[in-house]
């Protein structure tokens, strides 16, 4: 067949070594969403490579401390390894100071380890979402080698695209007039934000192929909060490790598997 | 006479591949055609032929139609599953339906299945690959039960059980490990659905629903979403916008009603 | 080079699919190099190399399958290959892609454990230890653009916990109940999520036997590198326990009566 590899091979028509590549895609999106006094962080928890799902259950959200949970999703050999070197600096700072790194801080320590990596990157989008020492809730958003920015609601991963337009809409409300006499309102409540963000999974399961399997969805409340009927809400599981008044909190949902 | 610039061959006129390949080494690839990821199937049991197809077409990692038909019309007891690029297998399986009719009426006897097959094989062939159909087809005509696949480069195979698309490996493996020789309707039904079935959850270009489509000497029963195993959850919010909310920059209001007045002129027709 | 198992161990060139089979056989180039293109070759493609290795979780445990051939290409070169290694007392790691890698980190897990022995603080390592290491091991070789070519599955039975995990030559960890590499994942992967996925805690020993045997059998039929002839491992309570090489009794006569691929009759 010596005419047939001609049609496969680069224009130049010269055979070259294919390098190995380091890098993979693992499917999956996250997203996170800030309120007044809370912050949710959400994945979904399949994980795949081309057509293929790995497996049905392999978390992309991970809790730091009470009142900071990060979100990883690209390439997940990378991602593992960032969150555990993340982890450990998180435990460094524990030891010297005797108590929790701050969220402002643990971005910045996020955004020095990624641009530590600037030539060769780790192929992860982080989203860091928690409470600042203010109480209010945040959410930080990071490009993979280290530029990022606080913003109030952020998704990420391979159903960016169909969601992040949807949380500009429902949540910042673009390309919404308000009602004459009703304006938008500042901060959404903790059950809308958790309802958008649930609709906003099962929508991404219908529509993109590598998006599924099970929703992992971590609520933090700030210090003195009320539950906002957190509560009642099915399967809710709290996490809270410390005394330090954040409440931290998990809620799973399954979605589709096909 | 300049009979050249007004000459165009049948078929497919690839003046442009060579522009195209250029665009697409500067940076602008081609659009996207939309493929069916899918997982198709075939299979013989005692009085016939079952074939099976999931729902899912896809465009990349998008789900283009969650609930597409796979399955094609060729004749009454002819049917044929494709997967590949949605446009070839739709109209080449259309243009082959087509022939068969006029082949059946110009002989005036029920067509064959592998007539359908040579058709398919010879057309595929003829474009090298370029039409990019991957076809299981199967039916029931004077010499028995008929199943075949057909490759987009035109090489057919004739096995007792097939399957083809993203999802071929997953439904393959259940067929290897569950398909006996002579199986009743039930069995054979039960088996493609478990076939589909492992495409849907197991393959990623697979999903939705089972299509499936029994055909037997006297008999073709089309089962549309014979499973739904995906069916849609409700949404926790609903989304409806005020009246009012999309802005606008100008308001013209325009009368769509036209009024006229109808004048007699000249006598009324006699119409007693 | 590809990192995907499918595309291991085939330096013919079949770059062009000829047959039509895409995604399934993408193959890679494996022609001539330029001999001055480095100095030192840090990448390299798999050379002997396994395939499938199956591994699922029932009631007392883990139980793994693989074949026993290490292929050359398409050649059937080393037909008596044990795949399956017990590492420890609770722990067996089954490898496909390259052999001699394989053979690598099986020396790199011995010394790890006389290692560890020598401590004789009263620590074992687990199977989520050896998981752990094997993972920033492979981690660290792809980070130097120099890997392992191998995928690995860890399973292992330690205080009343079943393991299981798998790792790649990119790093890449997952677990699940069942798992499987190479054409396994495509071929035996739907086969033994339909029978495990939910029975894990009441699938008995034999129910597992024979879901390994039908999925060896099955992948027998449809991976041409594959071998009829194959160990099943078995981590329990009662510690390690890797088979004899076994067989299982196929049926090649399903399309008796068929004669040619198109229109022929005779």
């Amino acid at each position: 067949m010596p005419d047939m590899i001609a049609l496969s091979h680069p224009a130049s028509g010269h055979p070259q070594q294919r390098q190995f590549n380091p890098y993979s895609e693992n499917g999956g999106t996250i997203l996170a969403i800030s309120g007044a006094d809370f912050s949710v962080i959400a994945g979904d928890t399949r994980q795949s490579e081309g057509y293929s799902i790995q497996t049905r259950y392999a978390p992309k959200v991970f809790r730091l401390t009470d009142k900071a949970v990060l979100a990883v999703n690209g390439f997940a050999a990378d991602g593992n390894m960032f969150v555990k070197q993340v982890r450990q600096r998180l435990e460094w700072y524990r030891h010297a100071h005797a108590k929790d790194m701050p969220l402002r801080a643990i971005a910045r320590l996020i955004q020095t380890m990624l641009y530590a990596r600037r030539f060769f990157p780790y192929y992860v989008y982080n989203i860091l979402g928690g409470i600042e020492e203010d109480g209010s809730g945040a959410v930080y958003s990071f490009d993979p080698v280290g530029s990022y920015e606080r913003e109030s609601c952020r998704a990420a991963g391979a159903a960016q695209s169909l969601v992040q337009p949807f949380l500009d809409n429902q949540i910042y409300f673009k390309n919404q007039v308000p009602q004459p006499g009703h304006p938008h309102p500042k901060h959404l409540p903790l059950t809308t934000v958790i309802q958008l963000v649930i609709d906003s999974f099962t929508s991404a399961t219908e529509r993109h192929i590598e998006v599924g399997d099970g929703l992992e969805m971590f609520v933090v409340l700030a210090k003195g909060s009320p539950l906002y009927g957190l509560e009642n809400i099915d399967g809710v599981q709290e996490m809270t490790a410390t005394n330090d008044g954040e409440r931290l909190f998990v809620v799973r949902r399954n979605l589709k598997r096909d | 006479m300049a009979t050249a610039a007004v000459y165009s061959s049948p078929g497919f006129d690839f003046s442009n591949e060579i522009r195209n390949n250029f665009l697409a080494s500067k940076g602008i690839p081609l659009p996207k055609a939309t493929s069916t990821g899918t997982t198709i199937v075939g299979c013989i049991f005692e009085d016939g032929i079952i074939l099976g197809a999931d729902t899912r077409a896809t465009e990349g990692p998008i789900v283009a139609d969650k609930n597409c038909e796979k399955i094609h019309y060729i004749t009454e007891s002819i049917r044929c599953c494709g997967a590949g690029t949605a446009a070839d297998t739709e109209f080449v399986t259309n243009l082959i339906s087509s022939n068969m009719e006029m082949h059946a009426l110009t002989h005036n006897r029920k067509p064959r299945v592998v007539t359908a097959m040579t058709m398919l094989k010879q057309y595929l062939f003829r474009y090298q690959g370029h039409v990019g159909a991957a076809l299981v087809l199967g039916g029931v005509d004077a010499t028995g039960p008929n199943l075949f696949t057909i490759a987009p480069h035109g090489s057919t195979d004739k096995l007792p059980y097939v399957t083809m698309g993203s999802g071929s490996l997953a439904a393959m493996a259940v067929f290897e490990s569950g398909w006996r020789k002579g199986m009743s309707r039930e069995e054979a039904l039960t088996l493609v659905k478990s076939a589909i079935s492992a495409g849907i959850f197991n393959d990623l270009g697979s999903g939705s629903n089972v299509d499936a489509c029994i055909i037997t000497a006297n008999n073709t029963e089309m089962l549309r979403n014979v499973e739904m195993p995906n069916e849609r959850v409700q949404k926790e919010r609903t989304y409806v916008f005020p009246k009012g909310t999309t802005a606008w920059k100008k308001e013209e209001v325009r009368k769509l009603v036209v009024q006229e007045e109808v004048r007699l002129v000249g006598e009324a027709m006699d119409t007693d | 080079m590809d990192h995907f198992p499918m595309q291991w161990g085939r330096p013919r060139n079949d770059t062009f699919d000829a047959y039509g089979t895409y995604p399934v056989a993408q193959r890679t180039y494996n022609g001539g190099v330029d001999a001055f293109s480095a100095g030192v070759q840090h990448t390299q493609q798999p050379i002997v190399t396994g395939t499938s290795v199956l591994a699922i979780k029932y009631k007392d445990g883990v139980m793994m399958a693989a074949d026993n051939l290490a292929s050359y290409g398409s050649l059937a070169r080393f037909k008596d290959i044990q795949r399956l290694h017990p590492v420890g007392t609770n722990t067996v790691i089954g490898a496909g892609g390259d052999m001699s890698d394989f053979q690598y980190i099986q020396a790199l897990l011995d010394e790890l454990m006389i290692g560890e022995f020598t401590e004789q603080d009263g620590h074992s390592l687990g199977p989520s230890e050896i998981h752990e290491y094997l993972s920033h091991v492979m981690y660290a070789r792809r980070s130097k653009m120099d890997p392992l070519w191998n995928a690995l599955i860890v399973g292992g039975f330690k205080d009343g916990k079943r393991f299981l995990s798998y790792v790649d030559l990119l790093g890449t960890t997952y677990s699940a109940s069942t798992l499987a590499t190479g054409y396994g994942s495509y071929i035996a992967q739907p086969l033994l999520r339909k029978a495990v996925e939910g029975n894990e805690d009441t699938l008995t020993e034999d129910e597992a036997v024979k879901i390994l045997e039908q999925s060896m059998k099955v992948l027998f039929y449809r991976d041409a590198r594959s071998l009829n002839k194959y160990q099943i491992a078995k981590i329990s309570a009662d510690g390690v326990a890797i088979s004899e090489s076994r067989s299982v009794e196929t049926n090649w006569s399903f399309a008796e009566g068929i004669r040619g691929y198109g229109a022929q009759t005779q």
